[in-house]
């Protein structure tokens, strides 16, 4: 299934590009994208493996741009 | 500008006005470095910081560290207003390129402002302000004058005009009316309607619209992909020739100084920075399909934009693509004696109780009410056309061979299209050519094709010979293949395909209704008329959302100057860079010029990227 999420502080191309590839190597995650423009992520996971994957998501958004984060 | 923007910009303030404090004052020694030191705190203490951060997390080479070593540097040597200066200008160069992003995210945001707050649906006599989302198929929903209509629906009450403009990029009204289809995304006029829901807001026209544009950037364009795998290898060979350059001159010229050269390696990485590229490109395509989408044209990804600026044969469909696909009544032929009104009004009177495409076009164009009571004895010839008594007078209306039957023969030849031949009590009266209508701006949209720069255009249809050279004659079209099946359009497209140059690109433009194949065979699948038809939206690349042909080369048009946009950019940036790397490497630029390469640069890109959204002419 698949599930957009508004994210904030997104300031470079490069920074969505690198977090978009992060996030597409998360066990769990069929598919990432990030789009720079209009900062939404949308990820393709299986719905009974959202909250774990969700959880690395954002472990992994910290990690990799702590200036930006999730709006929920 | 973003409360972030605001604090910003008032910390570059607070940083510069101390620094020009420090310029002034009469300081020495550790109150001068002092003084520096805070202009510089207060200017970059969060530069400094997310390099401490990053370095801790492995990654060494970024902006902020690069920014750091440079200025620590600077204060290390003693040279404290150029750390300062440099800092400054590196933080202004910043904000400015935070806030082109932040300008230009807004205004593609407000480009796509087609989706609709709330919707006031009716619920046990009361009225309720709901979200789209909570609507349900069945439900009535009522839109006040002004207000957007938020799910597609049908019209059970009130009349008003719609104003697609925002769907369409068309600026004429369209009518509603009891009975009428209305999609959500309009925007009502003078009238209160009320609309039964005939779709769920995320199957509704606005939700696919968005949706579509929205998404339209994960499929990525060749020089977007370009740019990703250069910068894979320009940012360690950048720092190797940095490296290089610090420590190979002071061991191989004589008399060169080590800190002078790394001074200068330092610059080189400031240089190097691709931000400018990978920031621009992605934003001039996206501006593009933007762009695009207000005029009326949906674009499903930046790989197609950029195929459709290297168009080379356009091929249309016929029906409904460069023609009305309605029948319509566009010639009448009297005999001498016969006036053209009664012609048709004997025709209109014959066919009355007909339900054919033809006898329907022979009403419309009649245009008055028909009265049944002048009708008598209508009979039908199958194959042939119709016979009635009208007003006592036994009319007969169709073709040549029911005339002939009679023992009529029509002089002269037939004209192009279907000819209905009217004879009153044996009498032949004259004909009517009815044909499919070609639409208005089809000509002009075939010769802007040639002037954007189209080679060949080429039309297929299922229709006879003879109706579709005329139809390609009046249109300036170069090639016509008629009388295809539906397998023989796939296996003309693929014929035409493999005579296309190397670079060149196909589009296939049809009405997506029985175009699937086609569609998705060609390079790029044009289908025409989106607005409503699901089944085009989900087979083309590029959904034409009103009937307008001449969109065509608005679409292209708009192609073409995104990727020369894109273009220019990695051509400015690239060109800059390599210049001031040069410069830096002599030792002639210094560490303000590398700032300009870096942030000034990707500051110009951007609102070179942003032309891409303006319209075109």
């Amino acid at each position: 299934m698949k599930k957009v999420y508004q994210l904030e502080g997104l300031d470079c191309a490069n920074c969505a590009a690198k977090l978009e590839r992060a996030i597409g190597e998360i066990e769990g995650v069929s598919a990432a994208s990030i789009s720079f423009m209009t900062q939404r992520m949308t990820i393709e996971t299986q719905e009974d493996q959202l909250a774990g994957v969700m959880k690395m998501v954002k472990k992994t958004i910290r990690k990799v741009e702590p200036d930006c984060t999730l709006v929920e | 500008m973003t409360r972030k923007q605001k604090r910003m910009l008032v910390r570059i303030g607070a940083g510069a006005v101390i620094f020009a404090a420090a310029m002034l004052l009469p300081l020495e020694g550790l109150w001068r470095l002092g003084i520096f030191l805070a202009a510089y705190g207060v200017t970059g203490w969060d530069v400094l910081w997310r390099a401490v951060r990053n370095i801790a997390r492995g990654k060494i080479f970024d902006e902020n560290f690069l920014m750091s070593i440079a200025t620590v540097g600077a204060f290390v040597l003693g040279e404290y207003p150029e750390g300062v200066a440099v800092m400054l200008f590196y933080q202004v160069g910043e904000w400015f390129q935070g806030y082109a992003v932040h300008r230009s995210r807004r205004s593609i945001a407000e480009l796509m402002d087609i989706r609709p707050d709330y919707a006031n649906v009716e619920r046990d006599g009361q009225t309720l302000r709901v979200d789209p989302e909570e609507v349900a198929i069945g439900e009535t929903i009522l839109v006040k004058p002004g207000e957007k209509i938020p799910l597609d629906g049908e019209v059970i009450q009130g009349s008003s005009t719609l104003d697609t403009a925002a769907l369409t990029g068309e600026s004429l009204p369209r009518e509603a009316e009891p009975g009428a289809e209305v999609l959500s995304g309009c925007i009502n006029g003078g009238g209160l309607l009320r609309i039964r829901v005939t779709k769920h807001f995320g199957e509704s026209t606005v939700s696919k619209i968005l949706e579509m544009v929205e998404n339209a950037s994960s499929k990525k364009a060749r020089s977007e992909n370009f740019i990703t795998r250069f910068a894979k290898y320009y940012t360690p060979v950048v720092v190797i020739a940095a490296a290089l350059l610090a420590v190979v001159p002071p061991l191989v010229v004589p008399g060169a100084q080590f800190s002078e050269w790394v001074h200068r390696a330092l610059i080189f990485l400031v240089i190097s920075c691709p931000c400018a590229l990978v920031i621009s490109v992605p934003m001039s395509f996206f501006g593009g399909i933007g762009g695009a989408s207000r005029q009326g044209i949906l674009v499903k990804g930046s790989n197609y934009l950029e195929m459709l600026a290297q168009s080379e044969i356009v091929v249309l469909d016929k029906t409904g693509t460069l023609t009305k696909g309605n029948f319509q009544v566009t010639e009448v032929r009297p005999e001498d004696g016969t006036d053209k009104e009664a012609l048709l009004e004997w025709a209109a009177y014959a066919e009355c109780y007909s339900s054919h495409p033809i006898a329907l076009s022979l009403r419309r164009a009649y245009g008055r009410e028909l009265e049944p009571g002048r009708v008598d004895a209508p009979e039908e010839a199958a194959g042939r056309g119709l016979t009635a008594k009208v007003d006592g007078h036994l009319v007969a209306a169709g073709n040549r061979k029911m005339m002939e039957e009679m023992g009529l023969s029509p002089k002269g030849t037939d004209p192009v299209g279907t000819v209905v031949h009217v004879a009153v009590d044996g009498t032949y009266r004259g004909r009517i050519v009815i044909s499919d209508e070609i639409k208005e701006d089809a000509r002009q949209a075939m010769e802007e094709l040639k002037r954007v720069g189209v080679q060949r255009t080429v039309m297929l249809t299922g229709d006879a010979p003879a109706v579709a050279e005329d139809v390609a004659k009046k249109l300036a079209i170069d090639e016509v293949y008629a009388g295809l099946l539906p397998l023989g359009k796939v296996e003309k497209v693929e014929e035409l395909w493999r005579q296309k140059s190397k670079n060149g690109r196909l589009a296939f433009v049809g009405d997506g209704i029985n175009d699937a194949p086609v569609l998705s065979r060609a390079d790029i699948g044009i289908a025409m008329g989106g607005l409503g038809s699901d089944a085009a939206i989900e087979a083309a690349d590029i959904v034409i959302m009103d009937d307008k042909p001449s969109r065509l080369a608005t679409a292209i048009k708009i192609s073409k100057k995104t990727v020369r946009i894109v273009r220019e950019n990695i051509v400015f940036a690239l060109g800059v860079k390599a210049v001031i790397l040069a410069l830096g490497a002599l030792g002639i630029a210094g560490m303000w010029l590398a700032v300009f390469a870096d942030v000034g640069v990707a500051f110009l890109a951007i609102l070179n990227a942003m032309r891409a959204l303006r319209p075109v002419k």
